[in-house]
C-alpha cells in the first residue's frame, strides 16, 4: 500500500464531498433532522398533562391536594370522576393520562397515623410523558407536605413534630417496564450513526461506476487498500464529527448523564464508525449503481438497526430466535456500549464483549470489502 | 525500428462473453513510435480489444504482453506502463483542471519535483492555460478530450491506448488532437487509437481493419488503398439514389454498390462494361449521370473488406 496514492484519493474524495450536495446533507442534514425529531418526540417541557380527579374523600384537605394539582400548569383537569369504573373508563378511553385518586379515609388516616397514601394512576404508553409527570406529582407532593408542617408548626408551636408525611404512590398501567429518555437517547445515537455511516460510503463506489470514472482509476496502478482506505478517511472523518455532534446533544441537549471516560467513547465509537463505514463500502464495491447500493445500505441498516438493536425494544422480551439474529447486528454491541458509557461510567476493560465483537466486525467488513474489489470490467 | 521487439502484442487474442464472441483469435504487433488505427463498425471488438490490452478485462484465450509484461499474468505492471483515454469521458467532472491532473499524478506517483512542471506541460498542451481552475464538466468536449490525454501522459508512459478520444469533437479540436498524438509518437510513445472517423485513419502510420472480432485488414494508408479490390470502381448519379441502389445491386457484372454522399460507387467486374449501366437505370425509370472511373479511397476499401468478409462468411 502506498501513502502517496492514499493520500491523493483521500484528497480528491474530499473535494468531492464537500463539492456535492447529496453527501454533504446526508453527512450533515439528516443526523441534525433526527436528533431534532427525537427532541420533539421526547418533549422536555410536557405540560398541562390531562388530569382525572377521583376524589373519594371530599374532605377539606382531600380538596386543597385537588387545587394543588390542578392549579398547576402541569396538569389540566379533564373530569371529576366518582367511580372506579369511570376511572377505568376515562384511562381506556384516554380522556386524560393521569389520575389523581383520593381514598375515602385519606385525611383521617394522615392525622391518626401520621402517614396517607395519595394514589396518582399514570397511562404509561407515553412512556416520557409519563415520567415527566410522575416527577411533576412528587414534586406537587412534596410541596404540600412542606406547607401543611410549616402550617401546624405555625399553629403549635412546636418544632420536632410535623402533621405527617403524605405519600405518593404512583401507579403507572400498560406499560410497567418504563424506559427512561436516559435509556433510549444513547440508543438513538447508535442508530442514526448507523444509517448515516452506511449511507454516505454506499454512493464513493457506485458513483465512480455509474459516471465512467472506474475504468479510467482501474486502468491506473491503484490498489484495492488504497482505494478502500483512501475512500474512508474522509467518511471516517465526517463520521466521528457526526458522532461527536450526536452525543454532544445527547449529553448537553437531553442531559443524558455522562459518567464514562471520553477515551472509550472515542475508541468504541471510532471502532462503531469502521464496521457502518465498511459495510456502505462493501455494498457500494459490489453493486454498480448509486440508487441500488444506498437502498440496500438503508433497507440493511434501518429496520435491523432500529428494530433489534435493543435500543428500544429490549432484546431480552424478544424470543431465543431473534435474539439470536440480534448478534448480527452492529448496532447492537454499540448500544449497549453506549449506555454503559453513558449511565455507568464502564471502561474498555469492563466492555470487552461487545468492544472485541465489534472489533472482529471492522476486521471481517473491511477484509470483505478489500476483496470483494476486483479492477476488472469482467 | 527493425529487429526490436514490439512494444504492444497479440497473439490468438479472443474474448467471449458467454456464447457472443466479441475478439476472435486476433494477432497484432505494434513497433515502438507507431501510431496505429483501430478503424472499425461498432461493436466490431475495438474497444474489447484495447480493454484487455489495459488488464481491464481479461482474455479469454491467447495473449497479449504490453510493455514486455503479459496483461493476463502481470496486469499492474501492465497498468504502470500505460496512458488509457477510455470510450466515455472518465475525468472527476467535479474537480478543476488542476486537481484531476493532480489526482493523477498522485496516483501515478509523478515524482514531486516534476510534478508542477508537467501538469504545467499537460494545461499547456490541452490550451488550458487560464482555466486551471475551471470546474471540468464545465468545459467543452475537445478541452474535456484534450485534458483526459493530459492525464493519461502525466507520468510518461511509454504505450498510450486511446479508445475514440476525439468522438464527439469539432473537427478543429479532432485535427488539434492528432498533432498532440503524432507529437508524443515523435517522442518514441506508442499509440494504439480506435476511431470513427474516416479521415482520421488517414493521420495513421498503420491502420487495423476490425470486423465482428476479426481483424480482416492491416496495413498503412498507401498500402491499404492500393488493395486490389477485385474490380473497376466507378462513381454516377442517379435519382433516386435508392431505388438506383437497388438496381444496381441485382444488375449482372455489379460486385457491389453503395451510396457515398449524394453518389453511388460501383464495382463493376473487370470483364463488364460500366457504360452499361445508365441504359439499365434508364429501363428502370432511373435517371443517371454516366459512369466516371474513380480511385478508391480508404472508405471504398474497408467497404469492400468488410462485405466481401461477411460474404464469405454467410457460405
Amino acid at each position: 500500500m502506498n501513502l502517496r496514492r492514499l493520500i491523493a484519493i483521500a484528497y480528491k474524495e474530499t473535494l468531492q464531498i464537500w463539492r456535492d450536495p447529496r453527501s454533504l446533507a446526508i453527512a450533515l442534514l439528516m443526523p441534525l433532522m433526527q436528533m431534532g425529531l427525537l427532541g420533539y418526540g421526547v418533549s422536555l417541557d410536557i405540560k398541562r398533562v390531562p388530569l382525572c380527579v377521583y376524589d373519594q374523600e371530599r374532605s377539606q384537605l382531600s380538596r386543597e391536594v385537588v387545587d394543588r394539582f390542578t392549579a398547576s400548569h402541569w396538569f389540566q383537569p379533564v373530569a371529576v370522576l366518582d367511580t372506579d369504573r369511570a376511572l377505568r373508563a376515562a384511562m381506556d378511553r384516554s380522556t386524560c393520562i393521569a389520575a389523581l385518586v383520593i381514598p375515602v379515609d385519606f385525611s383521617r388516616t394522615l392525622f391518626t397515623t401520621g402517614q396517607a397514601g395519595l394514589q396518582t394512576v399514570f397511562d404509561a404508553t407515553d412512556t416520557n410523558t409519563t415520567n415527566v409527570a410522575i416527577g411533576y406529582a412528587q414534586g406537587i407532593t412534596a410541596q404540600l407536605n412542606a406547607d401543611l408542617d410549616a402550617r401546624w408548626q405555625a399553629a403549635h408551636g412546636d418544632k420536632a413534630q410535623t402533621i405527617g408525611t403524605i405519600n405518593l404512590s404512583p401507579r403507572v398501567w400498560f406499560n410497567e417496564g418504563l424506559d427512561s429518555r436516559n435509556f433510549i437517547v444513547p440508543g438513538v445515537v447508535a442508530v442514526i450513526l448507523a444509517l448515516v455511516g452506511s449511507q454516505l460510503t454506499s454512493l464513493t463506489v457506485s458513483r465512480e461506476w455509474e459516471r465512467g470514472t472506474m475504468e479510467q482509476l482501474i486502468s491506473t496502478p491503484v490498489t484495492a487498500l488504497e482505494l478502500m482506505f483512501g475512500k474512508l478517511t474522509p467518511y471516517f472523518a465526517l463520521g466521528l464529527l457526526d458522532a461527536a455532534f450526536c452525543l454532544s446533544v445527547a449529553a448537553f441537549w437531553f442531559n443524558v448523564p455522562f459518567r464514562g471516560s471520553l477515551f472509550t467513547l472515542i475508541v468504541t465509537t471510532a471502532l462503531f464508525g469502521l464496521v457502518v463505514l465498511g459495510i456502505g463500502y462493501l455494498l457500494s464495491v459490489r453493486i454498480h449503481n448509486q440508487l441500488g447500493a444506498s437502498q440496500i445500505a438503508l433497507m440493511l441498516t434501518m429496520l435491523p438497526t432500529t428494530l433489534l438493536s435493543g435500543y428500544t425494544f429490549p432484546l431480552d422480551q424478544m424470543p431465543e430466535a431473534v435474539r439470536v439474529i440480534s448478534w448480527v447486528i452492529p448496532a447492537r454491541y454499540y448500544v449497549t456500549i453506549l449506555r454503559a458509557v453513558f449511565l455507568k461510567g464502564s471502561s474498555l476493560g469492563e466492555l470487552v464483549v461487545p468492544v472485541l465483537a465489534l472489533a472482529v466486525y471492522a476486521a471481517i467488513i473491511i477484509r470483505l470489502a478489500a476483496r470483494a474489489f476486483k479492477k476488472s470490467l469482467d | 525500428m527493425t529487429g526490436a521487439p514490439p512494444v504492444v502484442q497479440a497473439r490468438g487474442l479472443t474474448k467471449r462473453f458467454g456464447d457472443f464472441v466479441a475478439v476472435d483469435a486476433l494477432d497484432l504487433d505494434i513497433a515502438k513510435g507507431e501510431v496505429v488505427g483501430f478503424i472499425g463498425p461498432n461493436g466490431a471488438g475495438k474497444s474489447t480489444t484495447i480493454r484487455m490490452f489495459c488488464g481491464l478485462l481479461r482474455p479469454s484465450a491467447g495473449t497479449a504482453t504490453v510493455a514486455g509484461f503479459d496483461v493476463a499474468r502481470q496486469p499492474e505492471a501492465v497498468r504502470a506502463h500505460i496512458g488509457y483515454m477510455s470510450q466515455k469521458f472518465s475525468l472527476y467532472g467535479d474537480l478543476t483542471v488542476s486537481e484531476n491532473l493532480r489526482f493523477f499524478g498522485g496516483i501515478y506517483r509523478v515524482p514531486r519535483a516534476e510534478l508542477k512542471e508537467r501538469m504545467d506541460f499537460a494545461i499547456t498542451m490541452a490550451g488550458l492555460t487560464g482555466r486551471e481552475d475551471a470546474l471540468v464538466r464545465t468545459l467543452a468536449g475537445g478541452w474535456k478530450q484534450r485534458l483526459a490525454l493530459g492525464c493519461a501522459i502525466l507520468h510518461r508512459p511509454p504505450v498510450l491506448f486511446l479508445d475514440e478520444p476525439t468522438s464527439g469533437v469539432e473537427p478543429k479540436a479532432r485535427r488539434r488532437f492528432w498533432d498532440l498524438i503524432h507529437s508524443l509518437a515523435g517522442d518514441g510513445v506508442t499509440i494504439l487509437v480506435t476511431t470513427h472517423y474516416m479521415d482520421e485513419a488517414e493521420y495513421c502510420n498503420r491502420i487495423a481493419l476490425i470486423d465482428g472480432g476479426h481483424l480482416v485488414a492491416i496495413g498503412s494508408p498507401g498500402e491499404l488503398r492500393r488493395h486490389d479490390l477485385g474490380g473497376v470502381l466507378v462513381e454516377l448519379e442517379g435519382t433516386p439514389l435508392g431505388a438506383a441502389l437497388a438496381v444496381l445491386r441485382r444488375a449482372p457484372g455489379v460486385i457491389e454498390a453503395a451510396i457515398f454522399g449524394d453518389k453511388l460507387h460501383v464495382l463493376v467486374a473487370p470483364v463488364a462494361d460500366p457504360a452499361t449501366l445508365p441504359p439499365l437505370l434508364a429501363a428502370h425509370g432511373i435517371a443517371a449521370g454516366s459512369p466516371q472511373l474513380i480511385t478508391p479511397s480508404l472508405e471504398d476499401v474497408f467497404v469492400r473488406i468488410v462485405s466481401h468478409r461477411r460474404a464469405q462468411e454467410a457460405a
